[in-house]
């Protein structure tokens, strides 16, 4: 059956005809789109593959590395931001006198002072730095102080009188949907952002052809990234030395996306992107809250430009949860088909995320929640229907597994209680469905390196599923699921032939090589991983290797750390620059080895010849075919040498010395760079063209070069008489194609499990009119140290053939497993299904009582964020600026008339 | 308005004009120029601002500066001694006990209460002795290594 499957191959056919892994290795470096080194042959790395420290940590122990908020400078003003009290209001006026009065305020800036639209999406244009006519949600920016302290600032912006009238507000996305007047933004009928319509395959065939099929609502609660470093920006600008008035600006900011903040700094404050500069210090965490140009980025450098002082804003805590752009709540409303053997013969979903009042990344977010149907298991037919809609609350944007978490929440569930009906093992109905890759799905994506039957083998085996799923006492139990990632997007978000990556590789005479980057480092540890890959291809400690990251001025184009693309292309453009630099080495090394480039052996800070080739050239030993170096300029005595300028020199030396039979790592540099005259190399990636998707509209999302797998097996408990879930112990295992440091992939497999655990039980922001009832962490309850189970984390190596050394991703994938992982586990222990998430004890008892038709105690009231008028009181006091909580004026309960209110704050 | 007071931070005494409004980590952060503590939540919660008061880890946003009148406080920059990195300094480094970082200070400054006070703690002692500092990167699993090697090292120390 499965043979008449149609494949929608495309692709190079020398990677479908090769299944191993290894083999597969070995044809990719014979591709003529990567630079190709002997050594690269090679699987037994001395620094690839080995557990090793951050190369920042020291900085990080000691307290001795900065974060943004740590960085002063003289004459420094410390900006603040009055934010709208209100979810939807029109600005009728704003008085800045009395607040510019104020001693120890240097300026006021509002939305007039910058009114050029940005948005990280070129489609998405539709945020101002501060809000020019309209505040569109609670927290939304209106203007802002820089006074010489923070305390003047704050008193400052109580002194800023705002005149709103206020207009009717969407909190439902469903009710929003609905909309016909008093839109959030004029251009977007019916408050909709955008909605996609996919069909692929033959859903209503497929769905004919099921055996049994399963239809429900699926709803994912909102959840934020809440890293532990609240944002924050430091702006300054230089002046300039001709005329007196400031010149270049200087950003120094809590970004995981140096480039697209220097290029929105440029559309708004309408400067070249030349005459900015772009500093990305330490960063504390992202997990995607970083990932756009967040509102304070711009501001600052608004306010500084206008006091002509360098301004630091830091966001308060409360302030980071209005900034949000975290993952949306999501409806997903899917209907699977299955064949009795256990067959996927169609999905089709419906999917509503409320996008909160700004597009952000939303129409990336709604695309891959489609997308990612795919490339997981074999379906032949889907179905999709996605919105991202506009309603008056905080901006959603992307968080850690952007798009996918939601909607694989609801399918690994939906797929668990097809297992059941059909009578199938939960684990045996995920490796029933498996891709055969490579090949491309149906939906356009096209799947190389594909370890998830290793990774669903793992984690059966080391659970002991097979001994204990089913026979565990009641109220415990093992859930399966399994997800997949991106290793970067095909398909960058500004258009263009640009390469996604680019490095640069200087090389000092002593040795010293640094390596210039424009990854971010964000605690994910790639400073740490470009090191591994410059100091494993040049064969030197990496202890030489220095690293230069993320600053605009001295770091080529990368275009930022999300999708998980840093360590797939940023280490591709790596590799490649060492490779490059390299090559020069090995020319200069080999005149002084009187041998060819490509008998050269880089290794642990010694340059030597490869083994049986010992004396002068010419001896008639054969050596060993097809190795020598594609592409390299052969060094001859008559033959022209690339970037040879000092011939003269050259000649000298040799004629003063013999050939030697090993140089150490100076020396063969030293060689190059009196050869060459400088020893610098550059490498840059791009992902290819076969990877970048189909042709229908929003095809350019999803599309990756490799993805990553995951499987997971949880074992929780729940007790029947509080509903509490108790995660015991999560076993996960992921395809990170080549672990290339693997205590990093573990830490990074834990922490996503870890997250995904947090969005499953507990984690959840809670809405009131608009209003965020927990905007602290104390309220929004990520899992503490007491309440984190162990996570065994299972490495699997698939080697994709075209990851730097095999690796893809590692960060995001394994999140989307966890939550189902945990929700078909409260299945096996208590025999519901829930499928509204986080699995509070409310959600909980409420699905045990309607199982045992007990009589309903109406336990959920008020926990219903789509019933605002029944919203229980949450723990949340933090009102803003002292205000009591106050039902919108507007809001239909209310009897009162509405008016508009001036607010005075 | 501003009060005098006397500190020693990190073995330095500091004889400081505060305002009385002024927070303990402001003092730590802005006057001392000692920015290894970090504020994560302004509201006592996340623990990333830990340091030690008299020897008891304490969350700097907590308390108003002029309450350390007379302290010794310890920061994360107090740890080093001798150019020679702590034992929890190094554990965290060499164990992947940290990723971006922020949280760390606070988290290797309540390690050290712990194991000054209880030289073979195990796994419940290590997670109760944490509680209150959030992580939001490490899921705390090579935090608890982290500290467990933090505590074999300092145990042959």
């Amino acid at each position: 059956m499965r043979s008449k499957r149609e494949w929608r191959r495309r692709g190079e056919t020398k990677f479908l005809v090769i299944p191993s892994a290894a083999r597969n290795l070995l044809l990719c470096f014979a591709n003529d789109e990567r630079p190709t080194t002997n050594d690269d042959f090679m699987t037994d790395f001395s620094i690839i593959g080995k557990s090793i420290a951050m190369v920042d940590a020291a900085g990080k122990t000691t307290g001795s590395g900065k974060y943004t908020d740590d960085l002063s400078v003289p004459g420094m003003l410390i900006g603040k931001i009055l934010h709208s009290p209100y979810p939807h209001a029109r600005i009728k006026r704003i008085d800045t006198s009395r607040a510019e009065k104020l001693d120890g305020v240097v300026t006021v800036v509002v939305g007039s002072d910058a009114p050029n639209p940005y948005g990280i999406l070129p489609v998405g244009h539709d945020e101002y730095a501060l809000a020019l006519d309209k505040v569109r949600y609670v927290g939304d920016n209106v203007a802002c102080v820089a006074a010489v302290d923070e305390f003047t600032a704050e008193r400052a912006l109580e002194l800023i009188d705002v005149e709103y009238e206020l207009l009717p507000a969407y909190f439902d996305p469903e009710d929003s949907m609905k909309a016909e007047t008093n839109l959030i933004h004029d251009n977007k009928p019916n408050n909709i952002e955008k909605d996609y319509h996919h069909v692929f395959g033959d859903p209503e065939k497929g769905f004919a052809e099921a055996d049994r099929i399963a239809e429900a609502r699926f709803i994912a609660n909102e959840v934020t990234h809440a890293a532990m470093e609240p944002h924050s920006t430091l702006a300054a600008f230089e002046i300039d030395p001709q005329t007196g008035n400031p010149g270049r600006l200087i950003v120094q900011s809590s970004t995981q996306v140096p480039y697209y903040l220097q290029h929105k700094l440029s559309l708004v404050l309408e400067m070249q992107m030349s005459q900015i500069r772009v500093i990305k210090p330490l960063v504390g965490g992202g997990f995607g809250g970083k990932s756009e140009v967040i509102p304070l980025e711009i501001i600052a450098a608004i306010a500084a430009r206008k006091a002509k002082a360098p301004v630091k804003i830091t966001y308060t805590r409360e302030e980071v949860f209005w900034a949000h752009r975290g993952r949306p709540r999501t409806i997903v409303d899917l209907k699977t088909g299955v064949k009795n053997d256990g067959s996927i013969t169609a999905v089709k979903a419906r999917v509503v995320q409320d996008g909160g009042a700004y597009c952000s990344y939303g129409v990336v977010t709604i695309l891959y929640s489609g997308a990612l149907l795919g490339a997981l298991y074999d379906i032949p037919n889907i179905q999709y229907d996605g919105y991202r809609v506009l309603t008056n609350k905080p901006v959603c944007g992307a968080m850690r597994g952007h798009g996918t978490v939601n909607v694989r929440f609801a399918f690994e569930t939906q797929l668990d209680e097809l297992a059941a009906a059909i009578g199938m093992d939960p684990a045996e109905i995920r490796q029933h469905n498996l891709l055969k890759p490579p090949c491309v799905t149906v939906n356009g994506l096209r799947v190389q390196s594909y370890g998830l039957p290793e990774c669903i083998e793992k984690v059966v085996e080391r659970s002991g599923w097979r001994q204990r799923k089913g026979k565990m006492p009641r109220g415990r139990g093992l859930g399966v699921a399994c997800s997949h990632y991106v290793s970067g997007a095909a398909n960058s978000i500004i258009r263009s032939d640009m390469p996604h990556s680019t490095v640069n590789i200087k090389i000092d005479r002593d040795g010293g090589v640094v390596v210039y980057t424009g990854a971010s480092d964000i605690g994910q540890g790639s400073d740490t991983m470009v090191a591994q890959i410059t100091a494993e291809t040049l064969g030197c400690t990496i202890a030489r290797v220095r690293v230069i990251a993320a600053d605009t001025d001295l770091t080529p184009i990368d275009i930022g750390s999300y999708s998980s693309r840093v360590t797939f292309m940023n280490g591709n453009a790596t590799l490649r620059a060492a490779q490059d630099v390299k090559k020069q080495i090995a020319t200069a090394a080999a005149r002084k080895m009187n041998c060819e480039p490509g008998d050269l052996i880089f290794r642990s800070d010694v340059v030597s010849k490869k083994n049986g080739l010992q004396g002068p050239r010419g001896d008639g030993r054969p050596r060993p075919s097809g190795q020598a170096e594609p592409g390299s300029a052969s060094p001859s005595v008559s033959g022209h040498v690339e970037g040879q300028i000092l011939r003269g020199s050259l000649q000298q030396k040799r004629k003063d010395e013999g050939p030697k039979e090993q140089l150490s790592f100076e020396e063969a540099v030293v060689a190059a760079i009196d050869f060459h005259g400088a020893l610098s190399g550059t490498g840059s990636y791009a992902p290819p063209l076969d990877a970048r998707g189909g042709k229908h509209k929003g095809a350019g999302v999803g599309p990756s070069p490799a993805y990553s797998y995951s499987a997971q097996v949880a074992e929780v408990s729940v007790d029947e008489e509080t509903g509490e879930v108790t995660v015991h112990k999560v076993w996960a295992s992921h395809d990170c194609g080549r672990a290339l440091n693997p205590v990093s992939v573990e830490g990074q497999i834990i922490g996503s499990v870890w997250m995904g655990m947090g969005q499953a039980l507990t984690e959840e922001m809670v809405w009131k009119d608009g209003m965020l009832m927990n905007p602290g962490l104390l309220e929004y309850r990520s899992p503490s140290s007491v309440e984190s189970p162990e996570v065994e984390a299972i490495i699997v190596e698939s080697i994709d053939p075209e990851g730097p050394f095999g690796a893809k991703e590692c960060s995001e994938g394994s999140l989307a497993a966890t939550i189902p992982a945990i929700s078909n586990a409260i299945y096996d222990a208590v025999g519901v299904r829930l499928h509204e998430c986080p699995f509070t004890p409310e959600r909980v008892l409420a699905a045990l009582r309607a199982k045992n038709n007990a009589k309903r105690i109406n336990l959920t009231e008020g926990v219903d964020p789509t019933s605002p008028a029944r919203f229980r009181e949450h723990g949340g006091s933090l009102w803003y600026r002292g205000k009591g909580p106050e039902r919108h004026p507007l809001d239909p309960s209310r009897t009162e008339t509405p008016a508009a209110v001036a607010g005075d704050d | 308005m501003n009060v005098p007071m006397k500190v020693t931070v990190n073995g330095k005494l500091h004889a400081l004009d505060v305002e009385p409004r002024m927070l303990l980590v402001e003092m730590v952060r802005e006057q001392l120029d000692l920015t290894g503590t970090h504020v994560g939540c302004d509201t006592t919660y996340c623990g990333a601002c830990t340091v030690l008061l008299n020897g008891a880890a304490v969350k700097s946003c907590t308390m108003f500066a002029v309450q350390a009148d007379g302290a010794e406080i310890t920061t994360v920059e107090g740890l080093e001694k001798d150019g020679q990195l702590h034992p929890i300094q190094k554990a965290f480094g060499d164990a992947y006990g940290l990723q971006c970082g922020y949280c760390t200070p606070g988290l290797m400054l309540s390690t050290l209460q712990l194991l000054s006070e209880n030289k073979q703690p195990d796994e419940k002692d290590m997670r109760k002795a944490i509680a209150g500092n959030t992580c939001r990167c490490t899921g705390y699993q090579n935090v608890l290594k982290a500290m467990q090697l933090a505590a074999q090292n300092m145990k042959g120390a």
